[in-house]
């Protein structure tokens, strides 16, 4: 199984490498995101620095939507997405696989919209470990569900309309621990932040064990 | 093209039709409870009302999510299509009375707290509530295969219980580290004997309301099911019977 993860996150991560529509398309969009909450909130008035956590979230969230749309458009040209199937390796080796190469483009982009608040909001950091936790552990949570609802949404003609609905009530605990963790992060009350990193640890390993039996059916009938 | 003579007439039974009348007559007797008989109450006054008929509603919202995950646990266990039309048909019933539970909230929330909304743990994650039912019954109207439909909305609503305690349990925490206690939570401490026998004999009458709505929603499902299967078979014969007769004439100049 971790063999089949290993050999699809590379895959993925080999295509992203060579066509670099994340890195082109999704990362542009995030930052573009962070310039638009700009234009909407009057960026002199402080409000953006004290708003950092949770607009930080909402352009993970929102690229996220496009990044996990992208892991699964890679497979739906030429049939690819019946390799796939019939390709023999485990759906849950499949799953996993897509998950990683998910997250580690969240991760990327975590860190340019880290590098984005910092200096066009001016967002003062914090405590570090708490922060980066925080994003670890709230990047397995979205890339886990996002994965298993992505699949779902995969080859249908609604694919672009419906993974939003479906998805993103699904991450409001992730939105919502994550906000809160870097709120404590930044007021230096790191011992309110634990709980909410503990909370999206546990949604990401639900989800990731709801996938790995999930996603087989669910690819079977995309 | 006259309808096969097996073809039912409506989804009502005669069973279903005393079950009907019994709420009919249940309801009247509520309302009249609720709106005549019972006592206002110190704090809200005649607000305290729109309970009688608000917490039943959700408590029943609440049923129809959980029948839904068992629905749909059920059908990847047993593969039958009995537990995919119950979640199907909970699901819907659910996503009706969750919107019912806001809207009966808000006209109770504006009286009493003066605002429409409030950031409360209960409203948001109902709101939630209501989002993801809504999304449970998006993905089963996508138009596919009745197994692939059946398999597909199975796994979103095995999801769906254990994402209404996730949204829950997280909303909750998230309000309470800003306010102590929750504005509902001044409802609890004494309740009156007629307010309490009101409000079991109202659950007892919108659970008889959800039995009654939920068996007609099956059948009708149910219907729906067969029609979609029987279609095409009639299709099929109808086009045979259109290429017999336009080969009819040729056959018998030959």
């Amino acid at each position: 199984m971790l063999r089949d993860a290993l050999l699809i996150a590379g895959k993925d991560l080999r295509i992203e490498a060579r066509s670099r529509v994340a890195l082109n398309q999704v990362a542009p969009f995030a930052l573009l995101v962070l310039i638009l909450f700009a234009f909407a909130l009057d960026p002199d008035s402080g409000v953006l620095d004290r708003a950092t956590p949770g607009l930080y979230w909402i352009a993970v969230l929102f690229s996220a939507l496009l990044a996990i749309q992208r892991a699964f458009a890679i497979e739906a040209s030429d049939g690819n997405r019946d390799a796939l199937r019939l390709s023999g390796l485990d759906p849950a080796g499949i799953y996993l696989g897509k998950v990683a190469a998910v997250a580690a483009q969240l991760t990327v982009l975590e860190v340019l919209l880290g590098l984005g608040v910092v200096l066009l909001y001016g967002s003062h950091s914090g405590n570090w470990p708490l922060l980066i936790a925080t994003c670890l552990a709230a990047t397995a949570g979205i890339a886990a569900a996002g994965t298993l609802y992505g699949v779902l949404a995969a080859g249908l003609r609604v694919r672009e309309t419906l993974l939003p609905l479906l998805l993103l009530p699904v991450l409001a605990p992730v939105l919502i621990g994550s906000t809160r963790a870097f709120e404590a992060a930044r007021s230096n009350t790191t011992a309110e932040g634990w709980p909410w990193v503990a909370l999206l640890a546990v949604f990401a390993l639900t989800y990731i064990i709801f996938g790995v039996f999930g996603f087989g059916p669910l690819l079977e009938e995309s | 093209m006259t309808s096969p003579p097996s073809a039912p007439v409506g989804t009502a039974s005669r069973a279903t039709r005393i079950l009907g009348l019994v709420t009919l007559v249940g309801l009247a007797l509520a309302a009249y409870l609720a709106l005549v008989t019972s006592p206002q109450d110190e704090n809200m006054g005649n607000v305290v009302r729109i309970l009688y008929i608000h917490v039943p509603i959700v408590t029943m919202a609440y049923v129809g999510c959980g029948l839904t995950t068992l629905g749909s646990v059920m059908y990847l266990w047993k593969k039958s299509i009995w537990w995919d039309i119950t979640a199907a048909a909970a699901a819907e019933i659910a996503m009706v009375f969750t919107a019912l539970t806001l809207v009966i909230g808000m006209i109770w929330g504006r009286p009493t707290w003066g605002v429409w909304w409030v950031w409360d743990a209960r409203l948001t994650s109902t709101a939630m509530l209501l989002l993801l039912l809504l999304g449970y019954l998006a993905v089963r109207r996508l138009p596919a295969e009745a197994a692939t439909r059946s398999k597909r909305s199975a796994i979103v609503g095995v999801l769906l219980l254990p994402n209404v305690f996730i949204v829950n349990r997280s909303v909750t925490w998230w309000r309470s580290l800003h306010q102590g206690t929750t504005l509902l939570n001044t409802l609890q401490p004494k309740i009156h004997d007629q307010m309490a026998f009101t409000l079991i004999f109202a659950m007892l009458v919108v659970a008889l309301l959800f039995a009654w709505l939920l068996i007609h929603r099956w059948r009708l499902v149910w219907l729906e099911e067969q029609l979609d299967a029987h279609e095409l078979d009639r299709a099929i014969i109808e086009r045979r019977a259109e290429a017999a007769a336009a080969q009819a004439p040729v056959g018998s100049v030959g």
